[in-house]
């Protein structure tokens, strides 16, 4: 039997070591299976208004942990995305609000919307020291 | 016989596709951007591909959490502009090529890359948007569409080198279709950018400036980048930037830059953008 070309285990690790970020792995997606399939269903029209008319209780017909239905209606991504939720299904609840997709992604920084938008006009956020958390560089 | 002539790289950052749905594409902040796709809007009425090889991702438009297929080819006869939440996009419906797509999954299949068919489909702004850079705002879009959808979400999506190689595979699929073709294949997605947690906002200049110099150069190092590196460089989103792999890989070892043009930002992003000939 010949290796593989990369193990899977040290694979994993390395994506774990990035500061300030939740890269979307096969666990995430697991975990997390019933948040995104919930986000996808704001697609629809009809859900949309459902889930306006009544949060909790559109949520109470998914198979959803209490803590993620309560991020969802807080609206609190960060805590989200360790629950397995994903942003390009996610952003269907920013579209539902009605709310542009940056200003969203902005929440999940420790920044203002106009602070985010002001880094981003100023070219963004620098990789140094952004890189690595064990390496700190 | 049919032929890849051209290669084309370029983000495909939805706000993009506001811009021109909204007539904006020429004011103060978008100008700048769209000024770099100019020449290759001129360049594309004069080349007037018959088909255009799509590679880009579903954003959870077409597939939802349930089914995520590494590689998929779109081998319908025409493909819908997705509703992502805020109602499709007011662009022409999409025309496919079905004959030639069959034929390329068909190819790919005995080359060894075990592909995803679809045969029915809407196409999202990471399929629509590159069209409206290239194209404009015409009645009906210029050319058919083979969209070659990557997984780039869910972990692990695959490999810099798998990328490469699968454009090299591509190329060859497409040379064996007899019917005379002018086919372009583009790589979509990236640059440098993060749309999650406190690291939002990550852009990397100097990365993505690199990576256009790979691409530019003769020979096969991008292909080796591993995910890791665009993870910590560019931003969790910038790993989409191993779409223009695929079309890296079908143009062969060497290539002429026709045009390139870099800007940040566009909204999270950095766009990037890239037009490359194969020379034989």
């Amino acid at each position: 039997m010949t290796e593989a070309r990369q193990n899977i285990h040290e694979y994993l690790a390395e994506l774990d070591d990035i500061p300030g970020t939740r890269i979307y792995t096969a666990a995430r997606a697991r975990k997390g299976y019933w948040i995104n399939q919930f986000a996808m269903s704001l697609m629809k029209a009809d859900n949309r208004a459902r889930f306006k008319a009544d949060e909790r209780a559109y949520l109470d017909e998914w198979s959803i942990s209490e803590e993620a239905k309560v991020a969802l209606m807080a609206r609190d991504y960060n805590t989200l995305l360790d629950l397995g939720g994903n942003v390009y299904f996610l952003s269907k609840l920013f579209s539902s609000d009605g709310i542009p997709f940056a200003e969203a992604v902005s929440t999940m920084t420790d920044m203002t919307w106009p602070e985010y938008r002001q880094m981003m006009l100023d070219g963004g956020r620098a990789p140094q020291g952004n890189r690595s958390i064990k390496g700190g560089y | 016989m049919a032929k890849i002539t051209a290669g084309v790289g370029s983000s495909h950052v939805p706000l993009l596709g506001v811009a021109v749905d909204q007539g904006k594409s020429r004011d103060d902040y978008f100008g700048p951007i769209f000024a770099g796709y100019d020449w290759t809007r001129e360049w594309e009425k004069a080349e007037k591909p018959d088909v255009v090889i799509l590679v880009y991702n579903d954003h959870a438009s077409a597939f939802d959490a349930n089914i995520i297929p590494t590689f998929a080819i779109g081998c319908g006869e025409h493909y819908k502009s997705a509703d992502e939440g805020w109602g499709p996009r007011p662009v022409p419906d999409v025309e496919g090529h079905a004959d030639l797509a069959w034929h390329i999954a068909q190819s790919l299949i005995l080359d060894d890359f075990d592909m995803t068919i679809i045969n029915e489909m809407d196409v999202d702004h990471g399929l629509t948007v590159p069209l409206s850079m290239m194209f404009g705002q015409p009645e009906k879009w210029p050319c058919k569409v083979v969209p070659l959808a990557v997984n780039v979400v869910t972990y692990p999506v695959p490999s810099g080198n798998r990328c490469w190689a699968l454009g090299e595979a591509i190329a060859r699929a497409v040379e064996s279709f007899p019917e005379d073709l002018n086919v372009q294949i583009w790589g979509t997605g990236g640059m440098s950018h993060q749309l999650q947690g406190p690291r939002a906002g990550l852009l990397n200049r100097e990365w993505d400036n690199k990576f256009l110099d790979l691409l530019e150069s003769e020979g096969d190092a991008a292909r080796h980048i591993p995910h890791i590196e665009y993870l910590r460089e560019t931003g969790s989103e910038g790993i989409e930037m191993v779409m223009w792999l695929i079309m890296r890989g079908a143009l062969g070892k060497k290539v002429k830059t026709l045009n390139r043009h870099y800007h940040i930002p566009c909204s999270n992003t950095a766009i990037g953008h890239i037009v490359l000939e194969p020379v034989d």
